[in-house]
């Protein structure tokens, strides 16, 4: 069979090939690290909102500068050091050929972390442009430009020199999303500043159009950084750790392409009931529906890859983390066409529910994915033989299940609550409830999303534990200077 | 015959092929959803009464989007019964017209502000910003006291109304000659000369942080918040009319 190179990654090594690991494992370090400090700053947020005197009183520490640190630090720092150091490690086992470009992987690494620090500490420090995901100063764009494009060319220098005939599927969704957030990233961007010297600047839209380029910047944003790209890990790491070829090549190729065509258009459904035209709206709605075919089809594909080796579940917990992964991501990706429709939308928008979904999609999909990741990698980066303690990663698992489950479940009753709070009139025809009623009520549920964030965080700090230890005191692999051409433990 | 399949097997053996197509599936959502937006006139409806922020205003809009006011309050009233009756008439496109970059929001933790000009007091907004639990105990928003002990000179703001004209706002050459000496006057206990009146109608003028040895951010932020949502008259605008159809 002509594509049988293309459903197992990187299983029949012939000639030795030097990867280059060094950046790789320089990224994945960075991603526990920033992994740490986002939830961190996610519990801390989730706590002023429960508290209110967290804040401090002081500028640098209220809610309204450190939400953005918080999304950009789980998002882009955790998120895109996982999808930037998996992709080099993926693309270079794929096309078997060492990664392109001197020192350009050098400098990707170290100018996206500079682009991190940069724009978390102008949160801090006031300066945001005021646009959601989007927050940083045209400087920090700027800079996350050059770098970006830096990345699209060491990967595709990979990508053309390798010397497999096919592109392997991880490599399109990894390709869907360097490109597209390139684009996204330039045009949500474009804006005039005051000064050279100055980090104010205008964007170069207003209202309505501002809108929905926004939106369709963030919805794709989840798209093709939290979607395609993650997606680009799921089909290496879930054939690789079950074993198993991909369950169906064909669905694969159907399903990138629809998702990647649809997703696009999803972005109005963020503007129901607003200023935005009528026609935008019911478009964006349309394919937010349609979206629900592409994203089950590669959850399909996913889950139905393990099948014969459900047995594992039991007893591999790495395998776990992937397949609850999968298992959020079908989740999220019904819950969110289901929230596109306008009614639906009339009700959830603005409440908590949107937090709770992001956070279902998230928490249980990028991040476990991620997490499965990392030990998949950690032991065969470092020339471990596996991850110091399975207990721990058990342990981990269970927390971060539990916290998810809080987080999501007190998300979806506050966020339906208040939605009905809001329209609920009385038997005079009076509206029933002022908004500050409507906010003393969330406050059980802020605490209850507090304390699942809080076993979250908890988890995670489990497993930063546990990879350090296995770095440190793991056995090491007898023998083999290329552990990732070893078929999976 | 050229299926998906087929049309695939070709790019996925040729890089930049793939780059190509993947960059053509992804340009056709975008291009479609808002090209027209700037193109169809409809879009943003006519209405009498929008100007462009004054200088005071823009400086307290600017301090809105630093502290993220706008990842709690939204500023977009839909159209629904329980929200113009909470809130007041829903949002038209043509209030944000000059917003760069627009302050909709996606959240209300807090309730919606585009309304909420002259709703309440100064005196008010002060004390609510400085210790929102004083007036409101329930409430959940940070305290911004500082605002209040923060000084705001506004001797760059004429280059913040240049750059806005960059992207569009039509400030005119007086507005933007004015705007230094605009700023200051609008936050005086006097009121501003009459010719403040001329260049920014509906503006009003007044020490707004009830300190009139300075003006701080509290008086910008202030002045911003009181002027919102009340550009456009509404009783006279129809906004399904023919023309704006």
């Amino acid at each position: 069979m002509t594509m049988s190179a293309s459903l197992s990654p990187g299983q029949s090594p012939d000639a030795p090939v030097a990867y280059r690991d060094d950046v790789v494992r320089w990224f994945m370090i960075a991603a526990v690290f920033w992994a740490v400090v986002g939830m961190l700053v996610g519990v801390l947020i989730a706590a002023q909102l429960t508290f209110p005197a967290l804040n401090l009183g002081l500028p640098w520490t209220s809610f309204g500068r450190l939400r953005p640190v918080h999304t950009s630090g789980v998002i882009f720092a955790f998120g895109g050091s996982m999808l930037i150091g998996t992709s080099f490690y993926i693309v270079q086992r794929t096309c078997k050929a060492r990664l392109f470009g001197g020192f350009a992987p050098v400098f990707v690494f170290w100018g996206y972390q500079f682009f991190i620090v940069m724009a978390a500490l102008s949160y801090v420090l006031g300066g945001s442009q005021g646009k959601e995901y989007a927050e940083p100063e045209w400087y920090v764009d700027l800079w996350l430009a050059v770098v970006w494009v830096t990345y699209l060319v060491v990967f595709m220098g990979t990508i053309i020199k390798r010397k497999e005939p096919h592109i392997y599927v991880s490599l399109w969704y990894f390709l869907a999303f360097i490109v597209t957030i390139a684009v996204l990233h330039i045009v949500n961007n474009l804006a005039v500043p005051v000064s050279f010297f100055g980090t104010k600047s205008y964007s170069a839209f207003s209202g309505v159009q501002d809108a929905m380029t926004q939106w369709w910047y963030g919805h794709n944003a989840v798209g093709f950084f939290l979607t395609a790209g993650f997606l680009g890990m799921m089909y290496y790491f879930v054939p690789k750790q079950a074993e198993r070829p991909i369950w169906s090549y064909r669905l694969s190729i159907v399903s990138f392409w629809s998702l990647i065509f649809v997703y696009i258009w999803a972005g109005p459904h963020h503007l129901h009931y607003t200023a935005l035209p009528d026609w935008v709206q019911t478009l964006g709605m349309t394919f937010s529906i349609i979206l629900w075919m592409p994203s089950w089809a590669s959850m399909v594909n996913g889950i139905m890859t393990v099948s014969g080796r459900w047995d594992r579940l039991r007893t591999d917990p790495i395998l776990r983390f992937l397949v609850v992964a999968v298992a959020f991501y079908g989740m999220s990706t019904f819950e969110g066409p289901l929230m596109s429709i306008r009614a639906v939308n009339g009700l959830s928008h603005y409440t908590d529910w949107t937090v709770g979904h992001v956070h279902s999609g998230a928490l249980g999909w990028n991040a476990f994915i991620s997490f499965g990741a990392l030990y998949y990698l950690f032991p065969k980066l470092w020339g471990r033989k596996e991850i110091y303690s399975q207990a721990a990663i058990r342990l981990h698992f269970w927390l971060g299940t539990v916290g998810i489950v809080l987080y999501i479940t007190a998300m979806w009753a506050s966020g339906i609550m208040q939605g009905l709070m809001w329209r609920a009139y009385d038997s005079l025809g009076f509206l029933q409830y002022s908004f500050i009623e409507t906010v003393a009520a969330m406050h059980p549920f802020y605490a209850i999303r507090t304390l699942g964030g809080l076993c979250f965080l908890t988890g995670t700090i489990i497993m930063a534990w546990n990879l350090w230890m296995t770095v440190k005191a793991g056995k090491p692999v007898e023998a083999s200077p290329r552990p990732a051409l070893q078929p999976a433990e | 015959m050229a299926n998906i399949y087929s049309i695939h097997d070709a790019l996925q053996k040729h890089s930049i092929k793939l780059l190509v197509g993947i960059v053509a599936a992804v340009s056709v959502g975008g291009l479609v959803e808002i090209a027209p937006l700037f193109l169809i006139e409809s879009t943003i409806e006519k209405v009498d009464g929008m100007r462009p922020y004054t200088p005071l205003e823009l400086a307290g809009r600017n301090i809105y989007i630093r502290e993220g006011c706008y990842l709690c309050h939204s500023q977009q009233i839909r159209p629904f019964r329980d929200e113009v009756e909470r809130y007041g008439p829903y949002s038209l496109a043509a209030e944000s017209m000059y917003d760069h970059p627009f302050q909709w929001g996606s959240k209300r933790t807090g309730p919606d502000l585009a309304r909420v000009g002259g709703k309440y007091s100064d005196d008010w907004h002060v004390r609510h910003l400085s210790n929102p639990q004083s007036v409101v105990p329930e409430s959940v928003m940070p305290s911004y006291a500082f605002l209040a002990t923060t000084p705001i000179s506004g001797a760059d703001i004429a280059d913040h109304l240049k750059t806005l004209r960059v992207v569009g706002v039509p400030y005119t050459d007086d507005q933007i000659a004015n705007a230094t000496q605009d700023f200051a006057a609008q936050a005086t206990p006097d009121g501003a000369p009459a010719d403040f009146a001329a260049r920014y109608a509906k503006a009003s003028s007044r020490d707004f942080d009830g300190n009139p040895e300075q003006v701080t951010e509290m008086d910008a932020l202030v002045a911003y918040l009181q002027m919102l949502g009340t550009l456009v008259d509404f009783p006279k605008i129809v906004p399904d009319a023919d023309f704006n159809r």
